[in-house]
């Protein structure tokens, strides 16, 4: 066991006791959060000077878009986790979080049609990245019904890593799609190299909006793995003395 | 306060339904998605009454 001595701090039992432990409290940030960001971004950011009050979808378009992104590649990187070293609460996080990146990825795709109707006259192009942020709901998609497709519950996490881990091309692609192709959406608001073309109140929001959406994402996916674990180890001793 | 009434707020300067259209599903789904895992722990912990699964 001594190589192993790592992952056996990611134990299920002790990674359910811990989780439960934190998912009041990242409920109660998500909360917090949120408010101030929608406080901000409703009350305070003002009105945009060429897209009036419909640049308002960005506090919850950029952040889901985010979150569809970063989500696919956490859920990636467990599942290959999970094959790799044979580690199966990784591979059940990897589980775990497909539902809530697919929810973010369609909430990305269903408020940028909704914001791409006032400002380009349209809910839908094949742009480079419209499409392929529809892929990548189809890849979660797809890595659900895969997993739950085999019934040998590790066979069908190690074709799941496999789907994901290809699938992982797509996000850069999703990623840098506004600056390898000419495409119909806006580049980049926020970079790491230059300074943000926001106000300081709509900056704020957007960020703000972000770690709600952060926190409300380990909450879920949290409570998510704990209801795998609970499943396959029902009959495990521990769990009955568990705390629910 | 850039808003001067409540009417004026939910109107959206006229973009209403669509910053009310993004807002509302996206807490609609945050809060499915959110109430399906809370209810699949639940059952996972609730006692085994004799079926399958």
């Amino acid at each position: 066991m001594a190589e192993t001595r790592f992952f056996t701090f990611a134990s299920p039992p002790r990674f359910y006791a811990l989780a439960g432990t934190l998912i009041p409290w990242f409920w109660a940030a998500a909360a917090v959060l949120a408010y101030a960001g929608l406080y901000i971004g409703f009350f305070k950011a003002p009105t945009d000077a060429t897209q009036g009050d419909a640049y308002r979808i960005i506090f919850i378009h950029v952040p889901a878009a985010w979150m569809s992104m970063v989500l696919y590649m956490v859920m990636a990187f467990w599942a290959a986790i999970g094959w790799a070293f044979n580690a199966k609460l990784a591979s059940m996080v990897a589980r775990a979080l497909a539902p809530t990146g697919a929810m973010f990825t369609f909430v990305a795709l269903w408020s940028g049609a909704l914001w791409g109707k006032p400002t380009w006259g349209t809910w839908w192009v094949w742009d480079a990245r419209l499409t392929s942020e529809l892929i990548l709901l189809f890849l979660y998609l797809g890595y659900m019904a895969l997993v739950n497709a085999i019934d040998d519950t590790r066979r069908a996490d190690q074709a799941g890593a496999l789907l994901a881990v290809i699938g992982s091309v797509n996000v850069p692609i999703i990623y840098f799609s506004v600056k390898w192709w000419n495409t119909l959406h806006q580049g980049a608001t926020i970079s790491a190299t230059a300074a943000p073309k926001m106000v300081a109140t709509m900056l704020t929001a957007m960020l703000l909006m972000t770690l709600a959406c952060w926190a409300y994402a380990f909450a879920v996916v949290f409570t998510r793995t704990r209801a795998i674990i609970a499943e396959r180890e029902r009959d495990a001793k521990w769990l009955n003395g568990a705390t629910s | 306060m850039i808003w001067s009434s409540a009417s004026e707020f939910f109107a959206m300067g006229g973009y209403g339904l669509y910053v009310w259209g993004s807002f509302g599903v996206t807490a609609l789904c945050m809060a499915a998605d959110a109430l399906i895992a809370v209810k699949r722990h639940r059952s996972a912990r609730a006692p085994q009454t004799g079926e399958n699964g």
